[in-house]
């Protein structure tokens, strides 16, 4: 696992609508990158559903989201419509799990990222993280605002 | 601005909807448009001791979850919090409006007082309490069952 104080590896991947997405373009903002293993299983949808309920209280303290898993872009966008959440969700697909991979979070014998939250600062350095202790156990959010406080 | 860092649950207070009698007690919080918190629901409903209700309605997931928290805290408004939760909870593919005034007509409520409460601000701010001091608590999904002000149960899930 990526640890605080390091700097954040950069990436480029698609989003649900196919754009590119560079964590480079946040710089100067902070950005929770939300690891998560799969789209459509229940927990994942209760994680993200239960974050859209906290967003302006989220977008009050300058954070910006972005969900990461392994699955292709055109399920993220079909996982995107189900939950009625608009958080971007980024698809690791190909090479599968390389920037999961990069910051740690893969879990080679499932083949998919476990829930890992990391903080990135304005600086691009990683500020904060959490690592789920098993993949269906969902971080609160009340953690996330723990580590904006 | 509204303080979202961990705490504890509150304890059970005079102004929760409790049912069933005891010094102790266990709280749940739970979504009304939620499928797994209606069987658990049901599968408390036989349980002694004391049992306190507490909403926590996921929009994004339930967009009719909103309504029917409302429609509960209305309905407990006069005095049939726990009917009208059993009523949503036994019949889930009827929750448009026009299915919770004939709810609220089968359980004798004031109709005009109904729809009044429902809407008004009070109810709203008390609905939103209760689903913020839940996220406080680290309820991460519904239903969630807390003894004591400590998570003791959360539905097991696959990943």
């Amino acid at each position: 696992m990526i640890a605080a104080g390091e700097p954040a590896p950069d990436f480029t991947l698609r989003d649900q609508d196919g754009e590119q997405v560079s964590l480079a373009d946040f710089r100067g903002r902070r950005v929770l990158l939300v690891f998560y293993p799969q789209d459509f299983s229940p927990v994942c949808g209760d994680q993200f559903s239960i974050y859209q309920e906290v967003k302006p209280e989220l977008a009050a303290k300058g954070v910006e989201l972005l969900g990461i898993s392994v699955d292709h872009r055109w399920a993220h966008k079909a996982f995107q419509e189900k939950l009625g959440i608009d958080t971007t969700l980024l698809a690791d697909f190909e090479p599968k799990g390389e920037v999961a991979r990069a910051y740690g979070s893969y879990l080679e014998k499932f083949g998919f990222a476990n829930r890992v939250l990391v903080l990135v600062d304005e600086a691009g350095r990683v500020a904060w993280t959490y690592e789920a202790p098993n993949p269906g156990e969902i971080p609160g959010a009340n953690l996330i605002f723990d580590a904006l406080a | 601005m509204t303080d979202l860092t961990s705490a504890a649950v509150p304890p059970i207070g005079a102004d929760d909807h409790v049912r069933g009698e005891g010094e102790e007690g266990l709280i749940v919080y739970a979504d009304l448009g939620c499928p797994r918190c209606a069987a658990d629901w049901a599968g408390l409903a036989g349980r002694p001791g004391r049992i306190a209700f507490r909403h926590f309605p996921v929009a994004a997931k339930h967009p009719r979850s909103p309504a029917l928290h409302a429609a509960a805290e209305a309905a407990g408004a006069q005095g049939q919090f726990f009917a009208m939760v059993a009523s949503l909870y036994a019949d889930r593919g009827r929750v448009d409006d026009p299915h919770l005034w004939e709810r609220a007509e089968r359980l004798g409520l004031d109709l005009e007082r109904f729809e009044r409460d429902r809407r008004g601000e009070a109810t709203l701010a008390r609905v939103r309490r209760d689903f913020l001091s839940g996220i406080r608590g680290g309820v991460a999904g519904t239903p969630a069952v807390f003894d004591a002000c400590t998570l003791v149960a959360v539905r097991e899930r696959e990943f």
